[in-house]
């Protein structure tokens, strides 16, 4: 998994490929709790568009990131899901209470 | 094919950087035995799933103990016919899996963590934990969809 960030004003994008799984997870957690606890970033978008693949603790990740997002009133946002993504949120039940976009544009549209 | 040939046995080890070789050989194979492409990936969720957990909670993180995975194709009766399937057996030598743990969690309830079983029951038709000889044992099975038109062998 590759994980590189942009920055649009006061958004920051991260670019995720490859697979999220066990091995790689910790390295996204990280990024979006530094993100959202540190640096208090207002809205993180994560581009999953070349993501081939996430597993139960690439969820709970994005699920922490969430959370850490509701804790300091920020936006986290998520575009570009595959079949396999979505597969896999939507089997978590999770799916529901991500906000999800399409394409980059939306998810940073003001 | 006989009534359950053997079709891949591998003994990897407990390393979380292996999971992403598996899914790639797994995927191939199933896509072999002619599971669709949602079938397919459902397998390999399965599969990664029961490995990370084995890692985890069996291993507890340590990434060289030894894994033993056989993929066996079989014909189970279902329905009232007689249906091929994909087993899948993983043992580890790693500490007793509680049974009464391995119930996941609620959906309703939002927190990291607890969709490994969740994923796996999901996607398998059958999930069975045993202990036998020192060894934790899941056994899997999916079966594969019905083709329209004419069976196998009529």
């Amino acid at each position: 998994m590759k994980i590189s960030p942009r920055h649009l004003d006061k958004i920051t994008i991260f670019d995720v490929s490859g697979d999220i799984d066990l091995s790689t997870s910790p390295e996204l957690r990280k990024a979006l709790l530094r993100e959202f606890r540190e640096l208090k970033t207002p809205r993180v978008v994560l581009n999953l568009g070349a993501v081939r693949y996430i597993d139960s603790s690439g969820v709970a990740s994005l699920v922490e990131g969430l959370k850490a997002s509701r804790d300091v009133g920020s936006r986290f946002i998520l575009f570009g899901l595959n079949k396999t993504i979505r597969e896999v949120l939507q089997l978590s039940k999770l799916l529901k209470i991500f906000e999800i976009y399409e394409t980059e544009e939306q998810s940073v549209a003001p | 094919m006989s009534r359950s040939s053997l079709l891949l046995r591998v003994e990897l080890r407990s390393d979380p950087a292996m999971l992403c070789v598996v899914r790639n050989a797994l995927g191939e194979l199933a896509a072999k035995c002619g599971f669709s492409e949602a079938d397919c990936r459902a397998v390999v969720l399965a599969v990664d799933e029961a490995l990370t957990n084995i890692i985890r909670h069996a291993y507890l993180g340590d990434s060289d103990r030894p894994i033993e995975a056989s993929f066996r194709r079989i014909h189970l009766p279902r329905d009232g016919q007689s249906r091929d399937a994909l087993e899948i057996v993983l043992e580890d030598r790693g500490a007793r899996v509680n049974p009464k743990k391995l119930c996941g969690r609620a959906l309703e309830d939002v927190r990291p963590g607890g969709l490994g079983l969740h994923f796996i029951r999901e996607s398998m038709d059958t999930v069975e934990f045993s202990r036998r000889w020192g060894r934790n044992q899941l056994r899997l099975v999916k079966f594969l969809a019905v083709q329209d038109g004419p069976r196998k062998g009529t």
